[in-house]
């Protein structure tokens, strides 16, 4: 299956450049990148199992904790890094976006849009969301942060990073009214100011 | 089932043999053993570095002896990760080693005696030369894909270098770019048992009708030790004593074997004194201490790495200690710095350096894999 954001961080990458994709999971954006555009591109995950689907897919595959830093990576060293629905799942927050903006010329960051309305409803009812963005419950969800569009916009800021592009998605659709409360999937294009 | 068609075959080499140190070995014999077969366009060949103590017998039932199977026997045959229903796979016993292959034990043309301590030091870079030529008598232009795990990693990687066109894909396992000052120390001890066994006679011991096997089995107690991990040991042997059924497990207050553990390395190093050369020894962790291919570009991996071609794939066992994912992870860097094709893994498994000897699953499928995916890409 194809997520939604595939399509959208795609456009942002350029034929024939260096891409590394950080928490790349069983390698699905890569291959599908891959099918797009000729570009040289190499994955970061942790997981053996993901590691595997990667390498069945004859991708190049780095096994990696992200919460260790990028150390393997030299400055500059990609034309874009991308941070596909991984932020949300790292403690460090500001210490892997320092990194990628080190390792990248140009980064792609997505995550899920806390602020999105449902999100708010289900916890103005009481209750942690759970939703085609949120898939899973309090109790057993690899995210450890939640973040809105605002929030994110704030945090990139005072990290020093420019915001050169933004696609806020819903159900696959690009939402332009009231992002932060339509969108329930934030992309940024990113690098440093 | 289909078959493993092992074939055995000693290879002479009639012309002389430059060496790193400058030394000239006028001919050589090198024993191989194959698995599967060679496809028409010789292009499904994979060659198997060994390890410190392995020989060419890396799959299958030895042919003299059916109870000896090959030392990666659970990783290369029909069926296996590396499979050779598809592949043809090589193991060639190393120059310098005692199985077979022209080593301290074979005689000297030039005196008409066993070379002893007259056999020159041999590199890792050495053996890859003489592994090229074999692959040139075997009419192999490129190789699938040259693997190896720990001293046979460091073959692997040394191929990519020296040959980077003769191998489309390199697999270095639980391997290091270069030992380190630990690693060299453990070695010493290792070479220092054996120099000073009163047996040794200069390494010329053949004369006299003996083997210095106090310092072989020593030199393998401390190697051991370095091939486990301390959870492992501790899972194996803890600190129970070594008592008959029934007997208290009660101290003797003695020297003599009182732990488990150390039954365990006296059993490990009397085996391995029994069928190991010392002289082969001393060669093989020599190699080990001088293997650095950094050491011509000025310490640079990156530069001495900048012109493989290979596809590499690294692996490294979290509880190694012998040569930890640190010391994998520098290869990666290496290569990623220079934009090579690598994946990395980094298997969790509780074993310590000899894990890549074990069945793993998380292991085994990932060499199943990148081995499958060589054949799609072909195909």
């Amino acid at each position: 299956m194809m997520r939604a954001d595939f399509a959208a961080i795609a456009n942002w990458i350029a034929p024939n450049s260096e891409v590394l994709d950080l928490g790349c999971g069983d390698g699905s954006f890569l291959e599908y990148l891959q099918k797009q555009k000729p570009v040289h591109a190499y994955g970061v995950e942790i997981d053996d199992a993901r590691v595997l689907s990667c390498v069945q897919k004859g991708l190049n595959v780095i096994q990696q904790n992200l919460e260790g830093g990028l150390a393997l990576f030299e400055n500059n060293s990609f034309d874009t890094v991308v941070l596909s629905q991984t932020l949300q799942t790292i403690h460090e927050t500001e210490k892997i976006l320092r990194e990628v903006a080190r390792v990248g010329k140009e980064s792609i960051v997505s995550f899920p849009n806390f602020a999105h309305w449902s999100h708010r409803l289900s916890v103005g009812f009481g209750r942690m969301p759970v939703s085609k963005s949120l898939p899973y419950q309090w109790y057993n969800t690899p995210n450890v942060r939640v973040l809105t569009v605002a929030d994110f916009e704030k945090l990139a800021s005072s990290l020093g990073l420019q915001i050169l592009d933004q696609c806020i998605l819903h159900e696959g659709r690009q939402v332009t009214l009231m992002p932060n409360l339509f969108g329930s999937l934030a992309l940024f294009r990113v690098r440093r100011a | 089932m289909s078959e493993l068609h092992l074939s055995r075959n000693t290879i002479h080499f009639a012309e002389p043999l430059p060496l790193q140190s400058g030394a000239i070995l006028s001919g050589y014999d090198l024993v191989i053993e194959t698995y599967g077969k060679l496809n028409a366009d010789k292009s499904n060949a994979v060659l198997v570095c060994h390890a410190l103590n392995a020989s060419h017998h890396v799959a299958g039932s030895n042919p003299d002896d059916a109870k000896d199977i090959g030392w990666w026997d659970n990783m290369i045959g029909p069926g296996k990760p590396v499979d050779t229903d598809h592949f043809f796979v090589i193991g060639v016993n190393n120059l310098g080693s005692c199985f077979g292959s022209t080593g301290p034990k074979s005689i000297n043309p030039a005196s008409g005696k066993q070379y002893g301590a007259d056999f020159p030091v041999i590199t890792v870079e050495d053996w890859v030369n003489t592994q090229a030529r074999l692959a040139d008598k075997l009419g192999i232009r490129r190789f699938a894909a040259v693997m190896g795990g720990s001293l046979g990693g460091m073959q692997a990687l040394a191929w990519s270098i020296q040959f980077p066109k003769r191998l489309a894909h390199c697999l270095v396992i639980a391997s290091t770019p270069k030992l380190s000052a630990q690693n060299i120390a453990f070695n010493e001890v290792a070479r220092n048992a054996i120099l000073s066994d009163p047996d040794f006679h200069g390494g010329n011991y053949y004369e006299h009708g003996v083997v210095p096997k106090r310092g072989l089995r020593l030199a393998r107690m401390v190697g051991h030790i370095t091939y486990l991990s301390d959870d492992d040991m501790a899972e194996k042997f803890g600190r129970e004593l070594q008592r008959p059924n029934g007997e208290p497990q009660d101290y003797r207050f003695s020297f003599d074997v009182e732990f488990e553990v150390e039954s365990y390395l006296h059993h490990q190093g009397d085996k391995f004194s029994t069928y190991f050369d010392a002289n082969t020894y001393l060669l093989i962790t020599r190699a080990l201490d001088y293997f650095d291919p950094s050491r011509r570009y000025g310490g640079s991996l990156n530069r001495a790495l900048a012109e493989v071609q290979a596809k590499f794939l690294v692996v490294s066992f979290s509880t190694d200690w012998r040569f930890p994912p640190n010391r994998s992870r520098e290869i990666v860097e290496s290569l990623l710095s220079n934009k090579s094709e690598v994946s990395y893994a980094e298997i969790d498994a509780p074993h310590g350096h000899d894990a890549f000897l074990l069945d793993d699953p998380r292991y085994h499928n990932l060499i199943r894999a990148y081995f499958e995916q060589m054949l799609e890409v072909q195909s």
